[in-house]
């Protein structure tokens, strides 16, 4: 390199160190406060709130699914044993004995409950043979991708004419599809990739003729890795769409 | 020659590579000060005085707090305790200028008082003068009144550090008050949004949704955070975007979309939300108003887009990650969406976190070139020169700026593989300085003031 070409460089960085360092921010800075939000207006409307158990009636160690809806809530708590939650949303309940969830919703327009119970049944007799039932987690068949890549490749597409064989034969089953990345991207940009992955392993079912509405798809990206170690045999198992039963 | 000098770079050195056809092999080091050419005042800061026992133990702890801001800024120089002279001040009649100003302490400026505590209540009273001209009225004289706790006494050290700073700086925004929301791993799959003060102290959950949560941002006037959210809605568990206000303690309602929704970001006006959606297919950049009304979609691509980072001084330019090449790359386009274009860098890689400094002209953001790790790296947005600010300390990613400017948090692999850990430095890349320990932190936001 050239002393030329050195002084040039040598510049360019003071220049640029210059702007990080003393050349901004120096001087008072003019401060406008941002308007505020529009909040509710003077009067804010009651808070309502709805909660439905579903199952109302289970088996000792079973679960029911609580889902809740609110509107002009700023703060949601279910009791027993749940505590604060958002303003929409379901949780499963493994209740011991037969209980009555209360959900509170409180908000700038006042309070609001709702109920619901789930009335827990003793033991069930031992079930008679239970007809052959063949297993979602072995006949589905997860589709795995090239880094950087939400293209099927042509293994996925073997694993996916099983996984649609099974879904066409229990016409009655839905699917949760993940999207799943290795460790090597960032957080955000794998979420937007798995968010592709799983939709690419979706059309490509439903271009083996699964109805689009059985499908429902997520992106976890690299929240949830199955392997857990730093070389590329693990993160082939991470690049993955992965069917989860919905129903 | 190049490896002894990398072992240095941690402290003193920093890269340039320039855009002029050079070739990317041909980069050189360069050695600077963070004070290049700057004459910083040197200021001395006495034990402040308990004037009873019980005011021990929060004297040292204001003292050193004070004195740790001060060092922090990076604007004075900060004397060495170890020369200050024997007798202290503890109230501006006591003050004898002569000995501060005098070798070893050699001082422009001395900052002293002294505290009184009882049960329910910590006064502590503090100047600085100018010891040059100790006959002239305190450059800061305040009275701090409050709870006798660990907490309030390191908020009045920050405040009174605040002082200093603004005062000797002409009017540069300290950052002694400000805070850092960051995402803590409490256990297998669950993230929270935890807070801190800039410092590292005060660390403190935020979030309890026992969920996944990631990408906390402040908002402008420091009142909410967005951040990307995992909560279970009619047995599906997708990302979306969630709000919390800080002024009550509580989520603030926001419209579940269809899709993956992540990475919201806000309008420099406070007024406006920019996010990736995937709800109308591959995930898009979308721009709404606080509350997720009117949804309007801002890129179309066939890839996916996300991060984005709106100019906070110009208001007119988002910057964000897209895969739409393959790789995920940083672009620029217009607010409205018009215009988008490739940034482009002299080498390939990954290219993510775009984070705009206060003053809307550099953008901090981390790049994995070929072969290496990532790593974080400032670049001028007029004359694309870049800086990079780490190197060979394992994975540094997500830099956000301070509001003054000099400094930037960031995580960093560096204290061991798998786990992360949030770091300060100044914007040049030296003085890094660890904020968090223990288990796994990362994806750290700095309030805006």
């Amino acid at each position: 390199m050239t002393e030329a070409s050195r002084s040039f460089y040598r510049t360019g960085l003071a220049t640029l160190l210059g702007a990080a360092l003393f050349t901004f921010g120096c001087g008072p800075k003019k401060v406008t406060a941002p308007p505020k939000p529009v909040e509710a207006p003077a009067a804010p409307a009651r808070p309502t709130v709805t909660l439905q158990a579903n199952p109302t009636s289970i088996n000792k160690g079973e679960s029911s699914t609580l889902s809740w809806n609110s509107t002009d809530a700023t703060q949601l708590s279910i009791d027993p044993g749940v505590g604060a939650v958002t303003a929409e949303g379901s949780t499963k309940v493994t209740p011991s004995d037969s209980t009555t969830y209360t959900i509170t919703a409180t908000g700038p327009g006042g309070n609001a409950t709702a109920t619901a119970a789930v009335s827990v049944n003793a033991p069930p007799p031992p079930t008679p043979t239970p007809a052959p039932v063949r297993d979602f987690n072995q006949e589905v068949r997860d589709a795995y991708f090239d880094t950087d890549k939400a293209d099927i490749r042509p293994d996925a597409r073997e694993a996916l004419s099983k996984t649609a064989a099974f879904l066409k034969s229990e016409p009655s089953t839905k699917v949760t599809i993940e999207g799943h990345c290795d460790e090597r991207g960032s957080t955000e940009y794998n979420l937007g990739l798995g968010d592709r992955r799983a939709s690419a392993v979706k059309q490509y079912l439903v271009s083996l003729g699964v109805s689009a509405d059985r499908m429902t798809t997520v992106s976890f990206g690299k929240e949830k890795p199955v392997c857990l170690e730093h070389n590329e045999t693990c993160w082939q198992q991470n690049r993955r769409g992965h069917f989860a039963k919905a129903n | 020659m190049l490896k002894s000098v990398r072992c240095l770079g941690q402290l003193f050195f920093v890269v340039v590579i320039l855009f002029c056809g050079r070739p990317a092999s041909a980069q050189d080091w360069f050695r600077t000060g963070t004070g290049l050419g700057e004459a910083k005042p040197r200021v001395a800061i006495a034990d402040f005085a308990p004037r009873s026992d019980t005011a021990k133990s929060h004297a040292s702890l204001f003292t050193q707090v004070v004195r740790d801001d001060l060092q922090f800024s990076g604007i004075l120089e900060l004397a060495s305790p170890s020369f200050y002279p024997p007798q202290v001040p503890t109230a501006p009649s006591e003050l004898k200028a002569p000995a501060w100003m005098e070798a070893p302490t050699n001082a422009n400026y001395l900052g002293f008082g002294n505290l009184t505590e009882s049960t329910s209540e910590v006064t502590i009273q503090a100047w600085l003068f100018d010891v040059r001209n100790p006959s002239s009225q305190p450059v800061v004289g305040k009275v701090y009144r409050g709870g006798p706790t660990d907490l309030q006494v390191r908020k009045f050290a920050h405040q009174f550090a605040d002082e200093i700073i603004s005062k000797l700086s002409g009017g540069l925004p300290s950052v002694a008050s400000t805070q850092i929301a960051f995402v803590r791993s409490s256990g297998a799959g669950v993230k929270e949004i935890w807070v801190m003060d800039y410092d590292g102290a005060n660390q403190h959950q935020v979030t309890n949704l026992h969920s996944i949560a990631l990408t906390p941002r402040w908002s402008p006037e420091g009142s909410r955070i967005a951040f990307t959210c995992f909560a279970p809605y009619k047995g599906v568990n997708s990302a979306q975007i969630c709000m919390y206000s800080m002024d009550t303690g509580k989520l603030v309602a926001f419209p579940r979309f269809a899709g993956t929704n992540i990475t919201p970001a806000w309008s420099p006006d406070g007024t406006q939300i920019v996010f990736s959606s995937s709800m109308q297919g591959t995930p898009e950049l979308y721009v709404s108003d606080i509350n997720g009304s009117r949804p309007q979609r801002l890129s179309h691509s066939n890839g996916a887009s996300m991060s984005p980072a709106w100019n906070p001084k110009t208001g007119q330019s988002i910057a964000f990650v897209s895969d739409r090449g393959g790789t995920p790359q940083l672009y620029l386009m217009n607010a409205d969406g018009t215009s988008p274009a490739k940034l482009d860098l002299p080498e390939k890689g990954y290219v993510i976190d775009p984070a705009w400094s206060p003053n809307g002209q550099l953008l901090a953001f981390s790049w994995r070139r070929p072969n290496d790790d990532y790593d974080i790296y400032v670049m001028d947005a007029s004359s694309r020169q870049i800086v990079e600010l780490t190197r060979d300390q394992g994975r540094n990613e997500r830099p956000s700026w301070a509001p003054d400017g000099r400094h930037v948090v960031f995580e960093s692999t560096r204290t061991g593989v798998g786990t992360r850990q949030i770091w300060t430095m100044l914007a040049d890349g030296s003085q890094p300085h660890q904020l968090t320990t223990s288990g796994h932190n990362e994806s750290p936001n700095w309030s805006t003031h």
